[in-house]
C-alpha cells in the first residue's frame, strides 16, 4: 500500500471538520440574506470596525497579554525548578503539576467561584479578621486570575521540555569562561529556551484571547471578551454573518501574533513543541 | 624540572559510595603537557573536574599557585576547559562564542576583535567569524571549543576527551597541532585520554590512572619501557605477561626455563610478572631460540605481521615486519634487557 493513502482518513477529516467550517465562516462573513436573496456585503465588517466592538477587542487582548505576561513571570521560574531537580523528585514535581488538569475545566473554574464569591471561603477567613472586602467576583482581575490558573500548565511544560534538554556541558563551559549564575543564565540558559517560550506564549495567549467560558463564569453576565461576543451572535441575536466577521478578525489577529511568536523559532531551529 | 602550578593533595571522591578517586596526590608544572591516561571509569575526568571547580572533593585539597582552592567556583578559576563534546553555545556565531570570556571581562570591543582574530589564526580558521556553530564539521568545532578556551590566555587549560569523536587521521593532526598550540603559547596543558597513543605522542608527564587510584607518574619513554605493573604495561602497547618466579637477582624462570635478566631486588623464588613487548620477541629458526612454538594465527597490520605463536600452551603475541607462515616452527629469542619483571599487584 502506498504511504500516502493512509494519510486520507485524516485529509477527510479536516476536510469535513476545518476546512468546510472555515469556508462557511468567510462566506456568511461576506453575506446578508433576506427576501430578496442573497447579498455580497461588508457591512459586518464595517461593524466589527465601531468603537463599541473595538473596545471589546482592545480589553481581550489587553488581558490576555496581562495574562500570559503573569504566566510566563510564574510559569519559567517553575519550569526551572522542575528542569533542575535530580530525577526521583522531579518525576513527583512532575505529577503534583499534571494533576490539576486530569480534572474538568470548569470544575476547577467552578471552585474558584466558590472561593471567591461574597460569602466564599476567603471573604469568609478574612472577613474574621473584621477586614470587609470588596466583592473578589466579576471583576477584571478575577478573569486574569482565572486565566493564569488555567493556562499556567501550558506555559511551563513548553518551556521545562526546551529547559531540560539543554547540554549542562554548555552551561559548565560558560561558568568555565567567568560566567557567574546569572550571566549563565541571561547569556545561555534563556536564549536556549526562547522557543519553548514562544511556544508557551502561543499556548496561553491563544486560548486567553478566544475564551467565553473563563469570563462568563468569573467575570459575570456583563463581563464581556471577544469570545463571549462570538457566542452571542451565534446562540442569542442569531446574527450568523456579524459573529463570521468578528471570528474572521479574531483568526487575524491570531494568525498575526503567531507570526511574530514563531519568528524565534526559525532563528532558533526546533526545540519547542510545534 | 618545571616550577609547580597545581598540586592535588589526598584528594578522594565517591559516589553514591562508590570510591572513584582514593587519595590522588599529583603535582603539575608551569608549561607541562601532563595526560592523565586511563580505562573509562578510572576516575580520570573526575580528576580534571575537580581541578575545574565541576566537582568538589570528598576530602584533600587544590592548590593552586600555593593557594587552596578547594571551594572556588569555576567561573574564579584562572583556567580553561575543552570539553568532551564541543559545548558551543549553539545560539550564537564562532566570534559570539570565543568573544564570551572577554566580554565578560568587559575587555573592549577593538581588543576583543584583535583577540579574536589571532586566536582564529592560532587554530587555523581564518575568517570563520560570522559562521554559524551547526555550519561546521566536527574538526572545525573543536578548534572553536580550543579557541574559546584559550582566547581568555589561562594559565592552565584542562581538555577532556577532545579529539574522541574526531576520525583517526584529523584526530592525528590534531595532536600534533594542540601539541604546537602547546608549546607556542607556553601554557600547561592537562589532557585526559584512554588513547594510550595520544598520551604517548603528545605529553611531557603521563599520569596512568586505574581504579581511582595512580599507578605511575612518569615521561612517555618511563611508561613504555619501565612500566611499573603489568597492568600499566598491558594498557601502555600490547604485551606478553606470563607468571614467574624471580629466582635470584638477575635470573627469572618462566616458560619452563631460566632468563638472565637486569632487573634485581626482589625476595628470592618471589612470584612476580614478567611483560615482554610483542616487537622484542625475534623470530629465529628453531635450533637457535630459547624458546619454540608454531604459529598460529597471522594479521597484517600495515608496518609489520601480528603473530601468535603457541609454545606448550603459552600463547606469544609477536610483532614483526617478517612474516612467517601459519603452522610453521619457529624459534624465539628474548634478549635480558627486554624482559621487565614486575611484582604481582594484588587484586582486590
Amino acid at each position: 500500500m502506498k504511504k500516502h493513502l493512509m494519510a486520507y482518513p485524516y485529509a477527510l477529516w479536516m476536510l469535513i471538520f476545518t476546512i468546510i467550517p472555515l469556508a462557511l465562516i468567510l462566506v456568511y462573513s461576506v453575506i446578508t440574506i433576506d427576501d430578496a436573496g442573497i447579498h455580497f456585503t461588508l457591512d459586518h465588517f464595517r461593524r466589527v470596525f465601531e468603537p463599541i466592538y473595538l473596545a471589546v477587542f482592545w480589553r481581550s487582548i489587553k488581558i490576555a497579554t496581562i495574562s500570559t505576561i503573569i504566566c510566563l513571570i510564574l510559569g519559567y521560574p517553575m519550569a526551572m525548578i522542575l528542569a533542575s531537580k535530580n530525577l526521583s523528585k522531579k518525576s513527583i514535581l512532575v505529577v503534583l503539576f499534571v494533576i490539576p488538569m486530569w480534572m474538568n475545566f470548569l470544575a476547577r473554574t467552578y471552585a474558584w467561584m466558590t472561593l471567591l464569591e461574597r460569602n466564599g471561603l476567603i471573604a469568609t477567613i478574612i472577613g474574621y479578621f473584621g477586614i470587609q472586602l470588596p466583592s473578589l467576583l466579576y471583576t477584571e482581575n478575577t478573569v486574569i486570575l482565572g486565566m493564569v490558573y488555567n493556562f499556567l500548565p501550558f506555559m511551563v511544560l513548553p518551556v521545562y521540555s526546551v529547559l531540560v534538554k539543554i547540554d549542562k556541558a554548555v552551561l559548565e563551559a560558560a561558568e568555565d569562561l567567568g560566567a557567574t549564575p546569572f550571566i549563565v543564565f541571561r547569556r545561555v540558559i534563556f536564549p536556549l529556551s526562547l522557543p519553548g517560550v514562544s511556544s508557551g506564549i502561543i499556548m496561553v495567549f491563544m486560548p486567553a484571547l478566544t475564551t467565553f467560558v473563563i469570563s462568563r463564569l468569573l467575570g459575570g453576565a456583563h463581563f464581556t471578551l471577544i469570545g463571549n461576543l462570538i457566542e452571542q451572535q451565534f446562540l442569542t441575536t442569531m446574527d450568523w454573518g456579524f459573529g463570521s466577521a468578528l471570528s474572521v478578525v479574531l483568526m487575524l489577529i491570531i494568525i498575526l501574533s503567531m507570526g511574530f511568536a514563531m519568528r524565534y523559532e526559525k532563528e532558533n531551529q526546533g526545540g519547542g513543541l510545534w | 624540572m618545571h616550577e609547580e602550578i597545581i598540586r592535588l593533595v589526598n584528594v578522594s571522591k565517591s559516589y553514591d559510595g562508590q570510591q572513584v578517586l582514593q587519595n590522588i596526590n599529583l603535582g603539575i608544572g608551569r608549561n607541562e603537557f601532563v595526560t592523565l591516561l586511563g580505562p573509562s571509569g578510572c576516575g580520570k575526568t573526575t580528576t580534571l573536574r575537580i581541578i575545574g571547580g565541576f566537582e568538589m572533593a570528598d576530602s584533600g585539597d587544590v592548590i593552586f599557585e600555593g593557594k587552596k582552592i578547594n571551594n572556588l567556583p569555576p567561573y574564579k578559576r584562572n583556567l580553561n576547559t575543552v570539553f568532551q563534546k564541543y559545548a558551543l553555545f549553539t545560539h550564537m556565531n564562532v566570534y559570539e562564542n570565543i568573544a564570551f570570556g572577554l566580554r565578560i571581562k568587559k575587555m573592549d570591543k577593538e581588543e576583543i576583535d584583535k583577540k579574536v582574530k589571532e586566536v582564529l589564526n592560532l587554530v587555523n580558521l581564518r575568517g570563520y567569524e560570522k559562521r554559524e556553530i551547526n555550519s561546521l564539521s566536527g574538526g572545525q568545532q573543536q578548534r572553536i571549543a580550543i579557541a574559546r578556551a584559550l582566547v581568555n590566555e589561562p594559565q592552565v587549560l584542562l581538555l577532556d576527551e577532545p579529539l574522541g569523536a574526531l576520525d583517526l587521521k584529523l584526530r592525528k593532526d590534531m595532536q600534533l597541532e594542540l601539541k604546537r598550540i602547546q608549546q607556542r603559547l607556553g601554557i600547561t596543558f592537562i589532557y585526559v585520554t584512554h588513547d594510550q597513543e595520544e598520551a604517548l605522542t603528545m605529553s611531557d608527564t603521563i599520569v596512568v590512572m586505574k581504579d581511582g587510584k595512580i599507578q605511575q607518574i612518569g615521561t612517555p619513554q618511563d611508561i613504555y619501557n619501565e612500566p611499573v605493573n603489568a597492568f600499566v604495561a598491558d594498557f601502555i602497547g600490547e604485551s606478553n605477561i606470563i607468571d614467574g618466579v624471580m629466582v635470584e637477582d638477575y635470573y627469572v624462570e618462566f616458560a619452563g626455563r631460566g632468563f638472565k635478566c637486569v632487573d634485581k631486588g626482589f625476595l628470592p623464588n618471589e612470584e612476580v610478572d614478567v611483560v615482554i613487548r610483542p616487537e622484542d620477541i625475534k623470530l629465529v629458526p628453531v635450533e637457535e631460540g630459547m624458546l619454540e612454538g608454531v604459529v598460529e594465527s597471522v594479521i597484517f597490520k600495515g608496518v609489520h605481521y601480528e603473530m601468535i605463536i603457541n609454545g606448550n600452551g603459552l600463547r606469544w603475541m609477536v610483532h614483526s615486519t617478517m612474516m612467517e607462515p601459519e603452522n610453521t616452527r619457529v624459534g624465539m629469542q628474548i634478549t635480558p634487557h627486554d624482559i621487565h619483571i614486575m611484582k604481582k599487584v594484588k587484586t582486590e
